[in-house]
């Protein structure tokens, strides 16, 4: 099936059109301000490019960091109400007890605690304080707060709880919108609440933006529908994605990261990802990033997103060099680079210039950086290159030589040979890695469970039957479904041989 | 060891009460965490409940030990139970005094301070969210001087002091007093079955100690050793010194190994979280592999095969660039880590306090020895 990839990013928006395992075409364009009209200018560049080719899509995947740049920047967010489950316990730390002020008081539309909730093994903390809910909802009704977070003590073993009180909300308040935690999060009840008031924050933006996507793609032609990729490296529907918008805050690194590993065919490998102001290094495996074990933070919430686990230095295409006394970065000139950068006619020494003195790019004006002393271009590359091969190094978790996929627009930046790596490997298509994630992103299913009192290899067996299920709903072609990822840990003082496992499979979409 | 960065002070004259702010509060929960030497729990939701409870207009006094009236009557305080419950049953403060006001009924008197069962994870701030909230001064002392798994192993139990009275609060409005028990592990084995049959979460008070049993056989100041070590990482991370340098000074410690993790194996056996740990040195130690044991908390470390570092001492595996504690069930394949031993207590170095948790307590077939013994390597 054809796909079409599209990357909106902060600086640039990258539109691919991808056939199996062939790229037909790629275009790279600024993003705008109303999102709206670089996607349909990227979708007219694209149909340039690949003539009619593009009308036989069957599928367009977006990938864009809208969503994490509102909560990030504090801008468009609506008010939620946050309804916790869970009294008698946790009375003292209400909910957004741990976020900052700022944004707890652009998103705080009252917050709520009734009985409820659950013990670990699946038994109620106490029955349920239903009438409580409804009078919850007639006040979230008359403050005019029409977004809600529901959590629940537990919910991820059980989302009883959880489920009954959106019904409740609903039928006092038919036009709330709910968001449950148990749909979002794992073991961790603040950090998954904070998850879920996000997300019940994002509703009016993902309904609008969601919205332009569909109306770039129609007006642009093409009658395919519309996915958006998650942080995990998958899709969801539009429909799912308005409702979820959270699942998609770190969707940029994991989409250059599973585009490079496409673009290679290596699925085992570090990924180096190279643009205009930084350098992200993540590390693949199976041909997924690997994920952040620890708290990630989102604009200063704490939250326990599956998000790769990816660092950032301040290196890129549009670096600032500074040659006496010799500094490079982390300043950049951005999106400015085509500008400001002495080879595009500009006065600003960046690391694009040096790197063309080098001879290692072919970009702009080369007489304009011939003036650069040879012994200065050698000192600054071998700064750049130390440094990517340290943080490369630190993110390394094989002792074994493992290749090094370098993509993005500034993967001429990366070193030919480093320690611990078995060869650098540049791909076709390379700067538009991102975009190429985008297309070719699959389903997938998740469980995080208790299970007690059976042997391992069964308790494996029924989390991935779960997993497989959850799969399959979200539109897994069955035949493709493999699992990525499936830990267990046992839980100490629980009785019963309690433990507690993950399992993660992913799968192709089912041609429709 | 710990005489030179905690001077032996003059029970004449006591240091005064004072006024902990939410600054000593915050480096206390750091340096807790790390002196948990892998368990007792990350202290963030009780850090959590300060913030609240300062917000309010609550504080807390911190006594010296040696202020306190022989027959003055302490609470020691703990929250029990499994760490994965308190990630979803938030730790409360009202419900932690819920114990104490229990055992102060069954007692027939009131408390005159409160201190920590153990200064290591969530339970060296967990006092101080009583001591907020009943205006009881909090002791600077504890039983462990860090986190152990059981009851036995506190230096009052060593000291071979009375067991009992117990007292043990749920949520809901049940309460358990054990009245009287054989031994220690006769008041972990009832107390664990208690709190398991609640959720597996419970505030507890035990048994209660005299101003004099704490004098005698309390490890005393850890409270502001914990301050003093949390404070001390914060300010290298403020003038971007090493934090790891920062622990090893502050304890008077040694830095053991720097690595990176290359293997974590776990498994529950008896209530507890067991494994080990297999680091890849780097820098100095490249070329080594480093073992850490763990019950819960870390025991013994082999260097190449060979144990160079075990319990009593205290081992803390901390993240090489934040120097933030890391738990053993959040250890993982690639964390660059840092281990250090810290002195331990004395009274743990005793027979009967390597009977309690020496490496043979742990399963461990080894005689206690000291990285702060000898040589000085």
């Amino acid at each position: 099936m054809r796909r079409i990839g599209i990357d909106v990013g902060g600086t640039n928006t990258d539109a691919v059109l991808v056939d199996g395992s062939t790229i037909l075409g790629a275009v790279k364009t600024a993003t705008t301000d109303d999102v709206t009209s670089g996607v349909r200018t990227a979708l007219k560049d694209l149909a340039a490019a690949v003539g009619e080719a593009i009308t036989g899509a069957g599928a367009v995947m977006i990938g864009t960091t809208h969503f994490v740049n509102a909560v990030v920047q504090r801008r468009r967010l609506n008010r939620a109400a946050a309804l916790r489950i869970c009294l008698p316990s946790c009375a003292s730390l209400p909910p957004m007890v741990d976020w900052p002020q700022d944004l707890a008081e652009l998103v705080d539309g009252g917050r709520y605690m009734v009985a409820g909730g659950h013990e670990y093994d699946g038994r109620p903390i106490v029955p349920m304080d239903e009438t409580a809910i409804a009078a919850a909802a007639r006040k979230m009704r008359a403050d005019g707060v029409r977004s809600a977070a529901v959590t629940s003590v537990f919910s991820p073993l059980t989302g009883e709880f959880e489920d009954r009180a959106s019904e409740i909300l609903r039928s006092e308040y038919p036009e709330l919108r709910v968001t449950t935690s148990s749909t979002l999060g794992r073991i961790g009840l603040l950090e998954r609440e904070n998850v879920t008031i996000l997300n019940a924050s994002l509703q009016d933006l993902a309904e609008e933006t969601v919205q332009a996507f569909e109306q770039a793609i129609s007006e642009s032609g093409i009658a395919a529908p519309l996915f958006i990729t998650q942080n995990d490296g998958t899709v969801a529907s539009a429909d799912v994605a308005r409702e979820q918008p959270v699942y998609g805050f770190a969707s940029g690194p994991t989409n250059s990261m599973r585009g490079a590993a496409f673009l290679s065919g290596i699925e085992d490998a570090m990924v180096l990802d190279i643009g205009g102001t930084t350098s992200d290094i993540g590390c693949l495996r199976a041909g997924f990033p690997r994920e952040a074990n620890n708290v990630v933070e989102v604009g200063g919430v704490r939250t326990l997103f599956r998000m790769p686990d990816v660092v950032s230095i301040g290196i890129g295409g549009g670096t600032i060099v500074d040659p006496d006394p010799l500094s490079v970065g982390p300043l950049s000139v951005g999106y400015r680079l085509t500008r400001e950068a002495r080879v595009f006619g500009g006065d600003t020494l960046t690391l694009s210039d040096v790197a063309a003195a080098a001879g290692l790019v072919e970009i702009g004006d080369r007489s304009r950086v011939a003036n650069l002393s040879g012994d200065l271009v050698t000192e600054v590359m071998a700064v750049v290159h130390r440094r990517l091969a340290e943080t490369v190094d630190r993110m390394k978790t094989d002792a074994a030589a493992v290749p090094l996929l370098a993509v993005g627009g500034g993967a001429f930046l990366s070193p030919d040979r480093m320690d611990g790596i078995s060869e650098v490997v540049r791909v076709e298509h390379y700067a538009v890695a991102n975009a190429v994630g985008a297309a070719i992103a699959q389903v997938s299913g998740e469980v995080d469970h208790v299970f007690r009192d059976m042997d391992r290899d069964a308790l494996l067996k029924q989390a991935e039957a779960m997993a497989r299920a959850k799969a399959l709903a979200a539109g897994a072609d069955p035949a493709s479904v493999k699992v990525v990822d499936m830990e267990d840990l046992p839980l100490a003082y629980l009785p019963g041989n309690a433990v507690r496992a993950r399992v993660k499979v992913v799968g192709d979409i089912a041609a429709a | 060891m710990s005489a030179s960065v905690h001077p032996a002070r003059d029970p004449a004259s006591p240091r005064p009460p004072r006024t902990l702010t939410l600054d000593d509060i915050e480096a206390l929960a750091l340096g807790a965490w790390i002196l948990g030497t892998g368990g007792g729990g990350d202290p963030y939701h009780k850090l959590l409940n300060m913030r609240e409870l300062y917000r309010k207009g609550h504080s807390v006094t911190l006594i010296d030990p040696l202020s306190l009236a022989d027959d003055a009557q302490v609470a020691v305080l703990s929250n029990m139970g499994a760490p994965l419950v308190g990630q979803e049953r938030l730790a409360d403060a009202d419900f932690a005094v819920k114990p104490v006001r229990t055992m102060e009924r069954y007692l027939g008197r009131p408390f005159d301070a409160v201190m920590s069962l153990e200064i290591g994870g969530g339970n060296g701030v967990h006092p101080m969210m009583v001591g907020a909230l009943t205006g009881y001064p909090v002791v600077d002392a504890d039983t462990m001087g860090r986190a152990y798994p059981e009851a036995q192993m506190t230096s009052v139990a060593v000291a071979g002091l009375q067991c009992y009275p117990f007292t043990l609060a749920d949520i809901r409005d049940n309460e358990v007093i054990i009245p009287r028990a054989e031994s220690w592990k006769w008041m972990e084995r009832i107390s664990r079955k208690a709190c398991t049959e609640v959720g597996s979460i419970a505030a507890t008070c035990k048994a209660p100690r005299t101003g004099r049993e704490v004098k005698d056989h309390g490890i005393l100041y850890t409270t502001t050793k914990a301050i003093d070590l949390g404070r001390a990482v914060f300010d290298a991370r403020a003038r971007h010194a090493d934090p790891v340098t920062a622990i090893v000074e502050a304890c008077a410690g040694k830095r053991i190994f720097t690595g990176k993790v290359v293997d974590v194996e776990r498994r529950a056996t008896e209530g507890f979280l067991r494994g080990r740990a297999e680091i890849d040195g780097l820098d100095g130690d490249a070329g080594s592999r480093f073992t850490v044991h763990f019950q819960n908390e870390f025991s013994v470390g082999y260097r190449n095969g060979d144990p160079v570092v075990m319990t009593p001492d205290l081992i803390c595996v901390v993240d090489s660039v934040s120097g933030d504690g890391i738990g053993t069930d959040v250890l993982r394949y690639g964390q660059r880590v840092s281990v250090l031993a810290l002195p331990g207590p004395d009274i743990f170095k005793t027979p009967a306090g390597l009977e309690a948790v020496g490496p043979r307590a742990f399963g461990f077939d080894l005689d206690f020895h000291s990285v702060f013994d000898g040589d000085g390597a």
